[in-house]
């Protein structure tokens, strides 16, 4: 029994090798997270709360239509359903742990990303253009199927390099106003940046209508959005770095419940 | 883009009423004293009217005091309807009044007006 | 691609004044903005909408460029008998798009 143990023990200090002995420190403890919904006005949060006025619901309907399609034209057995059955069941809890490392591929993959991996490989079509109704559609189906539940990504192992990226990516000053996001939405949440109260940016809304955009967007679009705000240069469509990030703000909402279909200003 | 300009009330109203008989009453309007996006305001009109044949409610206009287009939708309506009340959803290119005009079965109007502020989004996106 | 969605309460009798809520998606461009290139994206909003419940014409709306993008329209309408709502609109375009869903009434209860 005791050399077992020994033996166990021994292959746990080897194994963390790659995972810190410690989880890293938070500069925004769990207890204080917020969802974006929280900074919100009351005429967003009614439109939120809204299940038919929601605009979101739109790209919901489409993303059913999508799920249930054959890629193909007439051949019912290339639609998602066909492998997946009801998205509601098989995507449970997806939208939750994504970005996450392929491990055929070793990219790190947003649920995006994922969507066009089935599409391309399985389905045998061309990927989804980024933020098309299709990718969104289909993108805001699989994130309804993880309504309430809490965000949930794994940083260890090949995840932790991308992880310490997004980390340091998010404490960096950047663009010509020079600020890192840390500035705003670690340090300054709650403040006024004009009239809007500056939010945490927490990612538990994504896909969000955002009124600014009139549509559902992604995001990558919204995190693109946040480097043209400081005036920084725009990283291309599908940038890792924009997923390194992404990873980083999942695990800094860690515990906070997805929110579909989100609207946000 | 020719907004910006604030009208006046009979601006407005004048180039629809065209002289008829106008009285600021049995009109309510819905919406909220500050918005959170100009690009999407939530907007709703009642009008007190029976809704039968001989005295209903035939138009809503909902008019813009500085939009590009003052008129922003124009409901026909009639008895069939039972109520005259609509909602929708605008935009507002800033802080300003909207006017909620109502013609009715006899050719009079009735009106209502609201002042809205709209405020400059912080982060003005490009993407 | 034009989505649209129509709710009204589950019961209804006849003789009830109910309400309609009809999203209808689309993006009713101002042709104010520039897109991503900075190239004017024209103006394309919807111009006419009507509801037709049975044969009668219950709703006109003439939108303008000042309705939100993917435009909500909520409105009231006496149902007489069980009846199919046909929504139809048309853009500046000329594109056209319908929705149709019956809408159940119950006969009044007999006095």
């Amino acid at each position: 029994m005791k050399a077992w143990r020994l033996a166990a023990l021994m292959c746990l200090a080897l194994h963390s090798a790659w995972a810190q002995p410690t989880p890293p420190t938070r500069a925004l403890p769990l207890s204080q997270l917020q969802s974006g919904l929280y900074f919100s006005g009351k005429d967003v949060q009614a439109l939120q709360a809204d299940a038919f006025a929601n605009p979101a619901q739109l790209w919901l309907s489409l993303g059913d239509t999508l799920w249930r399609q054959a890629s193909d034209g007439n051949d019912k057995s290339t639609s998602c359903f066909s492998c997946h059955g009801e998205a509601n069941q098989s995507m449970k809890g997806v939208a939750t742990r994504y970005p996450a490392v392929d491990t055929r591929s070793g990219r790190l993959m947003n649920v995006e990303d994922r969507i066009n991996q089935c599409t391309t490989q399985h389905q045998k079509r061309p990927a989804l253009q980024p933020d098309s109704d299709a990718l969104l559609g289909l993108t805001l189906l699989v994130a309804q199927a993880s309504k309430g539940m809490p965000l949930q990504v794994n940083i260890n192992g090949t995840a932790k390099p991308h992880w310490q990226k997004g980390a340091a990516l998010f404490n960096q000053r950047q663009g010509q106003l020079n600020l890192s996001c840390a500035q705003c939405h670690d340090q300054n949440y709650g403040q006024r940046l004009y009239v809007d109260p500056l939010s945490q940016g927490q990612p538990n809304g994504y896909p969000v209508y955002r009124l600014e955009w009139q549509k559902l967007g992604s995001l990558e679009r919204r995190l693109r959005s946040c480097y043209s705000g400081i005036r920084a240069e725009l990283p291309p469509w599908g940038a890792t770095e924009m997923r390194q990030l992404a990873l980083y703000l999942m695990w800094r909402g860690e515990g906070l419940p997805v929110e579909v279909p989100a609207v946000r200003k | 883009m020719e907004s910006g300009q604030l009208q006046t009330l009979a601006q407005m109203v004048e180039p629809i009423t065209q002289g008829a008989k106008l009285l600021q009453q049995d009109v309510t309007i819905t919406a909220p004293v500050l918005a959170d996006n100009g690009s999407l305001v939530p907007l709703g009109v009642q009008v007190q009217s029976p809704m039968t044949a001989q005295d209903h409610v035939t138009h809503v206009y909902l008019l813009s005091q500085r939009n590009p287009v003052t008129r922003m939708a124009v409901f026909h309506m009639g008895p069939w309807n039972g109520r005259a009340e609509i909602n929708t959803r605008v935009r507002l290119a800033g802080t300003q009044a909207v006017v909620a005009l109502a013609r009715l079965s006899n050719g009079e109007f009735r009106y209502e007006l609201m002042d809205i502020i709209v405020t400059e989004s912080a982060c003005v996106d490009a993407s | 691609m034009n989505l649209a969605r129509l709710h009204w309460p589950e019961r209804i009798v006849a003789g009830d004044v109910v309400k309609v809520r009809l999203l209808v998606q689309h993006a009713m461009d101002t042709g104010y903005l520039q897109d991503l290139l900075g190239k004017m994206v024209p103006r394309n909003v919807i111009r006419l909408l009507t509801c037709k419940l049975g044969t009668r014409e219950v709703l006109r709306v003439e939108p303008s460029s000042g309705i939100a993008a993917n435009p909500l329209f909520e409105f009231f309408v006496r149902a007489t008998e069980t009846a199919e709502m046909h929504v139809e609109w048309v853009d500046d375009r000329g594109r056209r798009g319908e929705y149709k869903q019956t809408m159940a009434v119950l006969p009044a209860p007999p006095r």
